[in-house]
């Protein structure tokens, strides 16, 4: 995948450039995890270290240059005949692996405002009333939004309507807020063991489902200390009887930029209640 | 009607039936589906018992292909197609309304006796036919306004399928010009005889140097994908036929499955050969149920040939059968990687690639995926050299294309011609007369006007998985349009935002333009909202999902400019008809209580 030879610039093993930085990887990482190990954010929604990434929200978005490598032209759907940027193509950082000398493009202008719009369609497809929900100051979304300057919709609201899923003892499942990540899925498979959650349907249509005979959450054997209850990065997965013990203004995104490398771990602690 | 109450025990006995005669999720799924009329929930966790499965899998695989439901669909259950090319306005009047009306239905809502229920359904591969629809999953083509009132008659009076004309069901192939592939025939096995006599080595490298591209479109070598699938190191590797013919426009693969099978499962074996797997899949688009039973015949006469099964012709190492799975309604499963999840009896959610199914596919093993005319064409190959196939065509697009010819010409149909033959001359040749535009490659592909006719079918200039629409002058190229941006909306996976959010915001966009409502502000968005989906989606659908779109405002700016309002801006919503429910309520409907 050294295509660079050519370049000017000599090809550094196991390095690659983000936005003009020099990066190094190890084989096996994607571009995503060479940014984190470098302490570089790359905005993302669906990805969380440790559990397999998935490539769905597309926030973290990025354009690599001059990269002749094989790529999707198995892909009989892939067309090349607008000269959009023919120089680049769009990957998903988080799915895609490094290779040596790749020259990323990722906090750029044009490339923020791609990811606000995505942000304001994740927003309007969904229902999102961010002054009455309890993850308010704790949601990665919000945080994501504010960090790109989100100031509004932009786009007419779906308004869907979805099932509440209350059935749970201490778990509750606004499915209004859900943002089709599939954190809790793979949080379920991957660290509880569980396979609690799952996706079905199709399009917008699509939406998240409980794996049990009921096909709710209260013969699922979800339990309040799962991986999955608390990896939410909306409100979408709720603990019930803990709404707002902590005030605005002290919340994780009031104390925090969503941009800080290693925040996840905080983001999870936050969620934890001090009586699990 | 079918009893829908059942205790568990029925239940089990109607799921152990299913799976008896195919344990594969899909057809276990349609075996209730033709029994039930739906797939209850109760079913879906005896199914999930009996197969092993997740509960959560089976359920998300009923919820996602469109020819599952969970509400019970009429004992006549009765599909339109929605394509421009054979959907139900094709002339201009709606002929499913004429038979909702008619039988005193709602279209995609049963009739309360159970007794039919109508709906639409994306393109079904009858566009050289005129509008068609599926009855119970069976083709019903050259409908007509005389035609949908025999069938409301037919259906009222609970007449079996099998008393209905029976010339309505044929279906033609409609070959209108052979070729390399049409044109020449060989006896089943000498493709195979052919390739075991000279080697694989030999067969591949003849294969590579014939410059055989994938015939679905995207155009990869087909000799290198066999090569990387056979240099793969893992103990089983399969062979994949894709024969998900969606793309609207699109019907050559029913012609070569039903006239030249043969020669599509010669081209498997042949690859198996080469790559050394055991097992084919050829992957039936679920409207194109109605071959199957031809096709199984066709397989099963294969086997009693010893052209498939253990030792094929005498060679006591070469073991390779192949095994028809039937999609059950999404185009998306046309994308290999879906195709392959939905092989594995999942969702059809495209895969994250690297890596390839070349190396990684089928069960993580690595899989040749290649489509029906691509295996037609290496079968052809295998027994007559690279050397004849290099002498047609072009010299980046070697060989010929066969392609589906619809829309306003004389003679829809098939035509195969060396790749870089003009536009002009297939128009010429299907009698297609004051043409407005053309549509290659299908919704996904490319629009052109009548300024581009010189230029030519092949991979380096216009590249087609066989879809060739032709759009006449009266034409309004605007419905065209807001009808790919519905069918892109509707076969969305839903996977990725850009595309399942977009490919909406897309189709609310040209709407409101349609409206007389949009604004050169909402054209600028729509064409900000089509370069997104087409940049950052996952996979090839949302990729080209707006290639319509952008083809209309590059080259037909007039079709959507002629529409636009006149002001600055206008709201989604038509903020005096939302007060018309307030009026009616207080019975007012003087000049104050309208805003304009």
């Amino acid at each position: 995948m050294n295509d660079m030879s050519k370049d000017a610039n000599p090809v550094i093993p196991d390095t690659i450039y983000i936005d003009g930085h020099e990066i190094p990887f190890t084989q096996g990482q994607t571009i995503m995890d060479a940014a984190f190990a470098a302490g570089i954010y790359i905005p993302h929604l669906c990805h969380r270290p440790g559990l397999t990434p998935h490539g769905s929200c597309k926030l973290c978005t990025v354009d690599i240059h001059n990269r002749i490598a094989a790529s999707s032209a198995t892909d009989r759907r892939t067309h090349t005949k607008f000269a959009v940027d023919a120089d680049s193509r769009s990957v998903s950082a988080c799915t895609t692996p490094a290779a040596a000398g790749q020259q990323i493009s990722s906090n750029t202008p044009e490339l923020n405002e791609v990811r606000k719009t995505i942000t304001q369609m994740l927003f309007i497809e969904g229902n999102h009333l961010c002054p009455s929900c309890e993850k308010s100051g704790d949601c990665t979304l919000q945080a994501v939004a504010y960090h790109l300057g989100m100031l509004d919709g932009h786009f007419p609201q779906f308004f869907p309507r979805r099932e509440v899923d209350a059935s749970h003892p201490t778990v509750m499942l606004d499915r209004d807020r859900c943002i089709l990540c599939e954190l809790c899925v793979r949080a379920s498979r991957e660290m509880d063991g569980k396979n609690v959650f799952a996706i079905a349907g199709r399009g917008t249509s699509a939406h998240l489902i409980v794996n049990s005979p009921s096909g709710t959450l209260a013969d699922s054997g979800l339990e309040t200390g799962d991986m999955a209850v608390h990896i939410c990065p909306v409100g979408a997965i709720l603990i019930k009887e803990h709404g707002y013990e902590v005030p605005i203004g002290r919340r994780t995104f009031d104390l925090h930029q969503v941009g800080e490398i290693g925040l996840e771990k905080v983001v999870l602690a936050k969620a934890r209640h001090i009586d699990e | 009607m079918p009893n829908l109450t059942m205790t568990d025990e029925q239940l089990k006995t109607i799921v152990t039936d299913a799976r008896s005669q195919s344990a594969h999720l899909l057809h276990v799924l349609q075996t209730l589906q033709d029994r039930l009329l739906h797939i209850p929930h109760e079913a879906v966790r005896e199914v999930a018992t009996q197969l092993g499965l997740p509960i959560s899998q089976v359920e998300s695989v009923v919820e996602f292909y469109s020819f599952f439901y969970k509400i019970p669909r009429g004992r006549y259950n009765i599909l339109f197609s929605n394509c421009t090319n054979c959907g139900y306005q094709l002339g201009g009047e709606n002929l499913m309304q004429a038979l909702c009306d008619r039988l005193n239905v709602f279209a995609g809502i049963t009739r309360d006796d159970g007794l039919v229920s109508v709906d639409q359904t994306s393109c079904i591969g009858m566009c050289d036919h005129g509008a068609a629809l599926l009855v119970n999953g069976l083709p019903v083509t050259g409908l007509d306004n005389n035609k949908i009132l025999h069938i409301a008659d037919l259906v009222e009076a609970r007449a079996p399928l099998a008393e209905w004309p029976a010339a309505w069901f044929h279906v033609d192939d409609h070959i209108r010009q052979g070729g390399l592939l049409l044109g020449n025939v060989f006896a089943a096995g000498d493709g195979l005889r052919a390739t075991l006599a000279n080697g694989a080595d030999s067969t591949l490298a003849d294969i590579i140097q014939s410059g055989l591209r994938g015939r679905g479109g995207a155009g990869f070598s087909a000799g290198m994908k066999w090569k990387f699938c056979r240099e793969a190191q893992e103990d089983a590797r399969y062979v994949v036929c894709n024969a998900d013919e969606g793309e609207p426009g699109t019907f050559k693969d029913r012609v070569l499955l039903h006239s030249h099978a043969n020669e599509v499962f010669e081209g498997m074996a042949i690859c198996a050969a080469v790559i050394g797997a055991k097992q084919g899949f050829l992957y039936l688009r679920g409207e194109y149920r109605y071959l199957l039973p031809r096709l199984q015949d066709m397989l099963k006469k294969r086997r009693e040939q010893g052209l498939l099964g253990k030792g094929i012709l005498g060679h006591a190492d070469f073991n390779f059968d192949i095994e028809i799975v039937v999609g059950a309604g999404a185009y998306i499963c046309g994308e290999e990687s879906a195709l392959i999840e939905s092989l594995e009896g999942k969702r059809g959610i495209p895969r994250n690639r690297p890596p390839f199914p070349v190396t990684h596919g089928y069960l993580g093993m690595p899989t040749v995926v290649n489509n029906v005319e691509t295996f037609a064409a290496a079968a052809h190959i295998a027994l007559r050299g690279s050397a004849w196939f290099r002498k047609t065509g072009t010299e980046k697009s070697a060989g010929s294309k066969i392609v589906s010819v619809s829309g306003d010409c004389a003679s829809p149909g098939i035509y195969e011609y060396p790749f870089g033959v003009s536009i002009r001359q297939v128009l010429d040749d299907c009698g297609a007369l004051e043409v407005q535009a053309v549509q290659i490659g299908g919704p996904a592909g490319t629009m052109i006007g009548i300024n581009e006719f010189d230029r030519k079918l092949a991979f380096e200039d216009l590249s087609t998985g066989g879809s060739f629409m032709v759009f006449g002058e009266e034409r309004d190229l605007l419905a065209v349009i807001r009808n790919f941006a519905h069918f892109f909306e509707h076969e969305s996976c839903g996977f990725c935002t850009p595309c399942r959010v977009g490919t909406t915001l897309l189709r609310k966009g040209l709407n409101k333009i349609a409206a007389g409502r949009g604004t050169k502000y909402d054209l600028e968005e729509t064409k900000r909202m089509a370069a997104l989906v087409k940049r950052r989606s996952h996979c090839g659908l949302g990729q080209t999902a707006s290639n319509h779109i952008l083809d209309v405002m590059h080259r037909f700016p007039h079709i959507l400019e002629q529409h636009l309002a006149n002001s600055d801006f206008e709201p989604y919503f038509d903020l005096d008809a939302a007060l018309e429910e307030a009026r009616q309520v207080t019975h007012r409907d003087d000049a104050a209580a309208h805003l304009e």
